[in-house]
């Protein structure tokens, strides 16, 4: 939260509207998501003259208030009014929080001519019952009457609610660092606040000894002032801290957060009688512990770092103090720290201890050092004026900080063709007086140093392009197209079988659906038949989300039980997704899922019902579309969560490439079949497109049909016609299953259609019959068949 | 003979039925008929008669069997007609469904856009979601620490090595390398990406993110604009404008939000651009020399730009949906309605 009326310290933006600056900011790259301005139209201060009860009414008040420019009567229905109070009147046209307008009206027959207002009603305070029983609010009776209400309360300030991204985090979430931003924007200068301040004869040194042992703090600077006067802050500090969300609690703590939101820089102070003279930063022990201000025992590890008193810790650095140091109301002594500490070791120490606090969000995010020595400074001109204290001179210090400036060489050409537009280096040189970039100019190249309050920016001509381009105006680049070669793009790998499966299993009616790749232990014990170990999450979010899946199948399985609780009957889905197993080896799978009718009519009986063969047909589609026709077999499957008598493993040039069946009845008792092919194996060579004519000589149709056992299968059989047919035999179907009269209990008979044909001439009846009795004679004698009379 | 025409054309006339015009046929024409019989009688015509008699004959042949023909093809199609009739079916009936199978709502949205890169010459390519964390992260110019992670809350599978991809950023860095430095680079990836949130009606751990790289010699920011103008007003209509404004990503640089003016309020204000007018679709910028480096491309001689949407977003935005998670239920009374052709937009 950036205010305004705060920032017009350092930086001149009178008589600009704060919305037409907000959209100039915003468009310039901070993204200002919310300009609150706490102004109320027709909201004055007037004094209650006179106080009757409502005739009509016992709670009722009917006011006589002056608001200068005449006394108006207005119905008040708040307990606490009463004759001389000085209060907030609303007057008819003025517009309260939620819409509400200020009408002349009449209340139980008595004119109302405005509304005294509580301050919950203008929105400044939660509408509690608390609140709302305090009534009215009771100004200050010095107030001048008939002021702008707001204004006269100084509650009157605009606030920026910024959404910005993490680079800019650190310099535009403090008012100094925003009006820079604002500078820029504008072409103006800031002016820093006063940093001044008289120092007593008494060195810090002279008493103190500071010592950092670790890595982690490259930058330690600490004051010492005397004899401070604790009491309530100023009204301003008081009411910046508000606006910002932060809660006064007296001049000294208050000082130390009013410099944080100017500066940017969170600065410690301990109470020195309590911490002693000397202080240690290094890296805490393992396990061991300190009470935090918040009165919680925290267990620290190695990676934290400490600042103790040579013994003990007194504060997490960058996070939070220690009880035993704090400032409290006895205090007299400050030792006040303005340090550096390692940004990512701040944050995963307040991580790990889910202890979020003002200073270590700004320590997360990085801080410059020039505000490291500013803020200290500006700490002790406050101290000084507003709690009397007496500054030590001398500072104690450790500084280890890396002070080369960043700087970058370009010239005006490279900015100008990142950005594709033309940008002169005159007006060049005007975005970065504006920026407040210091450069030189030799010719038309440019050597710019990076202030070290823009630690986002990298000495590169891409970021300084960006800064350049941002200032100058995206809304005036124009739109250009790429001058690349013409070319069509593709689907490459495997998106490519992806998409053309995809099709062609929408094609036979299956909905495409999209689940979620981590699936729970459950989910991921259905379905194993891949044999694959799971890889699963170290440190998942929940239990249902911790496993990578190995199959889709239980994924589709859900979806099935989702539609099927919204009495969605006829159910065709299939998922084509990644899945990963425990070595992180990938592979995409194919997988559907059906269960109802395949061809429905309300009204016609002639339904047909999705079963085993259905979905055997899509199987076999989807491989003969990729071109596997003939190189692909079924065989019986042993995955345990597919019914026992109606499931197959499915064979890609005898490799198992996946399974299809009917889900098994325990898992769900409705007809559910399933399949899921291994993409991965479907992308394996095919022959090319090649054209067959079709046949010129007439074919010979012979039908035969075999009693067999029952385990004997289809398969079984068509292979030994096949192998006896030779090439004559240009195709076996089967036409006929048939069990019950006249074939034993434990036998079926099976009937055969048998095309043969020679695509150079015409066969002979003759001929024909003789393959035809070779064949019969190899089933009947390999598969102890016998031959059905019709 | 006159006579035998004048009795047939007579008794044409009175057949009723097909039964009874052959029966008449058999009675002319017949092995004993009437038109056979004097035919058979042309033995006893004097020669030099024959010729005229035999003429005669045939031409009595022919009038009786051009009227049988008529007569024969109009019964013929009184009984077509009549079975057609009888065949008649009630039109209004409900349909035997025929269903091809719908889309997933975001997988049509994403092909829509695969369609509209791929003309400009972007090939669609995939990456693994199960990735190492120096193309997520590292070579992305995202150091290990850098705060950048923390708004990408990832799924770790191993130590900080392997991860879930927290976006798809990383088959940028696969298709640079690729290509080895050598070759220019314009490729669009969907992909799933996973990230540590909680699912509610705006979040959700899985999301699709629909990368695009280019990188070739003398790319501008300018054309980045200009093709996300031919994207946006394919996809939101031609009257929609496109705005860049700064913005920040650890590998782009300069980085810009990509913005197109509402499609509901066309720039007025409503609610579904929070009355800017205006709505995010979209994450840009030039790729940063950091990271044209760690892919073999040296930043002097290669530039380009890259982008990302967010699949999710934009198809809520696009179809009005408010729920993430719809994406991700297939409810079946839903889906159907996706399966068709888009509106035209130009």
């Amino acid at each position: 939260m950036i205010s305004l009326e705060w920032v017009s310290d350092y930086i001149d933006i009178a008589g600009l509207d704060p919305k037409e600056l907000a959209q100039k900011i915003t468009e310039a790259g901070i993204n200002i998501e919310k300009v609150i301005s706490n102004h109320i139209d027709n909201l004055v201060i007037g004094k209650v003259l006179e106080c009757t009860s409502h005739p009509d009414s016992d709670h009722l008040h009917v006011c006589k208030v002056d608001i200068k420019s005449e006394v108006k009567q207005i119905v008040c229905g708040a307990s606490n009014v009463k004759e001389g109070l000085t209060v907030i009147v609303a007057l008819p046209g003025a517009i309260l929080p939620g819409n509400v307008e200020i009408k002349k009206s009449k209340i139980r027959g008595i004119e109302s001519d405005g509304m005294i207002c509580a301050l919950f009603e203008l929105g400044l305070e939660e509408k509690t019952e608390e609140n709302y029983n305090k009534g009215i609010y009771e100004c200050d009776p010095n107030l001048p009457i008939g002021e702008d209400a707001l204004k006269a309360l100084h509650l009157d300030s605009t606030l920026y609610e910024l959404d910005i991204h993490k680079h800019r985090n650190n310099d535009c979430y403090y008012h100094i660092g925003f009006a820079y931003e604002i500078a820029a924007i504008l072409n103006k200068k800031v002016t820093l606040p006063e940093l001044k301040f008289k120092t007593i004869e008494e060195n810090i040194a002279d008493n103190f000894s500071l010592k950092v042992e670790t890595k982690k703090c490259p930058y330690y600077l600490a004051r010492m002032v005397k004899d401070v006067e604790i009491k309530e802050s100023p009204k301003f500090i008081q009411k910046r801290l508000i606006e910002s969300g932060m809660r006064p609690i007296n001049n000294v703590v208050d000082i130390s957060n009013y410099v944080m939101l100017e500066f940017g820089q969170p600065l410690h102070f301990f109470d020195k009688d309590k911490l002693g003279n000397k202080i240690i930063v290094r890296d805490a022990k393992e396990n061991e512990t300190i009470t935090t201000l918040d009165h919680k025992d925290r267990i620290l590890t190695s990676s934290d770092i400490v600042i103790t008193d040579g013994h003990h810790p007194v504060c997490i650095a960058g996070v939070m103090g220690g009880l035993n140091t704090d400032v409290d109301e006895k205090t007299k002594n400050i030792l006040i720290e303005s340090a550096i500490f390692d940004s990512v070791s701040i944050r995963n120490t307040s991580n790990r201890l889910n202890l979020r606090s003002e200073a270590s969000i700004r320590y997360g995010k990085g801080l410059s050092y020039e505000y490291t020595n500013m803020a200290i400074d500006r700490a002790c001109y406050l101290l000084e004026k507003y709690a009397n204290a007496k500054i030590l001179s001398g500072t104690v210090k450790h500084d280890e900080i890396d002070k080369t400036p960043k700087t970058v060489t370009f010239k005006a050409e490279e900015v100008n063709n990142l950005l594709g537009i033309t940008i002169d280096t005159k007006d060049m040189e005007v975005e970065l007086n504006r920026l407040d970039f210091p450069y030189t100019l030799e010719e038309d190249t440019f050597t710019v140093t990076i202030p070290s309050r823009r630690l986002d920016i990298d000495p590169n001509v891409n970021d300084i392009a960006e800064e350049i381009g941002r200032l100058y105006g995206y809304h005036n680049l124009t739109s250009t197209l790429p001058n690349v070669p013409i070319k069509k793009g593709e689907y490459i790998g495997d998106v490519a079988y992806r998409k053309f499966l995809s099709k062609r299993l929408r094609a036979h009616g299956l909905n495409e659906t999209k689940t979620y790749t981590l699936v729970s232990p459950e989910m991921a014990a259905k379905f194993t038949y891949d044999q694959k170990e799971h890889a699963v999450l170290p440190n998942p979010m929940s239990v249902d989300k911790s496993v990578v899946r190995t199959t889709l199948i239980p994924s589709l399985l859900n979806v099935y039980q989702y539609n099927k609780a919204r009495k969605v009957e006829n159910i065709f889905l299939y998922e084509i997704s990644k899945v990963y197993d425990k070595n992180y080896e990938e592979e995409s799978k194919v997988t559907g899922l059906l269960k109802g009718d395949f061809v429905t009519s309300s009204w016609k009986q002639e339904k047909v019902k999705v079963d085993f063969y259905i979905v055997k047909g899509i199987v076999e589609d989807l491989l003969d579309s990729l071109g596997f026709h003939n190189r692909y077999s079924f065989e019986k499957s042993k995955e345990k969560d597919l019914h026992p008598g109606i499931s197959a493993t499915i064979l890609l040039d005898r490799k198992p490439i996946g399974i299809l069946g009917r889900v098994h009845p325990t898992l769900i008792k409705d007809e559910v079949y399933i399949f899921e092919l291994s993409l991965n194996a479907l992308m394996s060579p095919v022959k090319p497109i090649k054209y067959k004519e079709a046949p010129k000589y007439p074919s010979i149709e012979k039908d035969v049909a075999f009693v067999v056992k029952k385990e004997i299968s289809a398969s079984d059989i068509m292979a030994i016609i096949k192998k006896k047919g030779g090439r004559l035999l240009e195709n076996v179907t089967v036409f006929d299953v048939y069990t019950g009269d006249h074939v034993k209990e434990d036998e079926k008979s099976l009937a055969f259609k048998l095309t043969f044909m020679d695509p150079n001439r015409t066969l002979t009846d003759e001929e024909v019959m003789s393959i035809f009795h070779t064949i019969i004679d190899g089933v009947t004698k390999e598969l102890q068949a016998t031959l059905r009379d019709f | 003979m006159e006579e035998t025409k004048k009795q047939f054309e007579q008794e044409i006339t009175l057949v009723k039925n097909l039964t009874d015009l052959n029966e008449l046929k058999v009675k002319y024409l017949g092995k004993k008929g009437i038109i056979t019989e004097l035919n058979s009688k042309i033995k006893e015509i004097p020669n030099e008669e024959k010729k005229e008699y035999g003429q005669k004959i045939n031409a009595l042949k022919n009038a009786f069997q051009t009227l049988y023909d008529e007569k024969k093809s109009a019964f013929e199609q009184d009984l077509l007609d009549k079975k057609l009739q009888e065949e008649a079916i009630d039109i209004s009936l409900p349909s035997t469904k025929i269903v091809m199978g719908s889309p997933n709502i975001l997988e049509k949205l994403i092909e829509e856009i695969e369609s509209l890169f791929m003309s400009m010459g972007y090939d669609v390519v995939d990456g693994p979601e199960i990735e190492e964390d120096r193309y997520n992260f590292e070579l992305l110019n995202i150091p290990k620490g850098h705060p950048a992670r923390d708004a990408q809350d990832t799924f770790y599978l191993k130590d900080d090595e392997i991860l879930l991809r927290s976006q798809t950023s990383p088959v940028q860095i696969r298709s640079m390398m690729a290509n080895k430095g050598e070759k220019a680079v314009r490729m669009i990836c969907p992909g799933k990406t996973y990230r540590r949130d909680d699912d509610d009606a705006t979040h959700s751990h899985q999301f699709m993110q629909i990368e695009g790289l280019l990188v070739d010699k003398n790319i501008h920011l300018t054309d980045l604009k200009g093709t996300f103008d031919v994207v946006a007003k394919r996809l939101f209509g031609k009257d929609t404008n496109v705005r860049l404004r700064p913005s920040y990503y650890q590998f782009t640089e300069p980085s810009v939000e990509l913005d197109i003016s509402c499609f509901n309020c066309k720039g007025k204000g409503c609610s579904i651009c929070k009355n800017s007018g205006w709505i995010t679709v979209a994450g840009a910028g030039m790729v940063h020399p950091n990271v044209l480096r760690n892919c073999g491309y040296d930043p002097s001689i290669w530039s380009g730009f890259a982008f990302g949407f967010g699949a999710e977003r934009l198809a809520m935005l696009k179809y009005g949906i408010k729920d993430i998670r719809t994406f991700y239920m297939t409810d079946l009374r839903e889906v159907k309605t996706f399966d068709r052709k888009e509106a035209k937009n130009d």
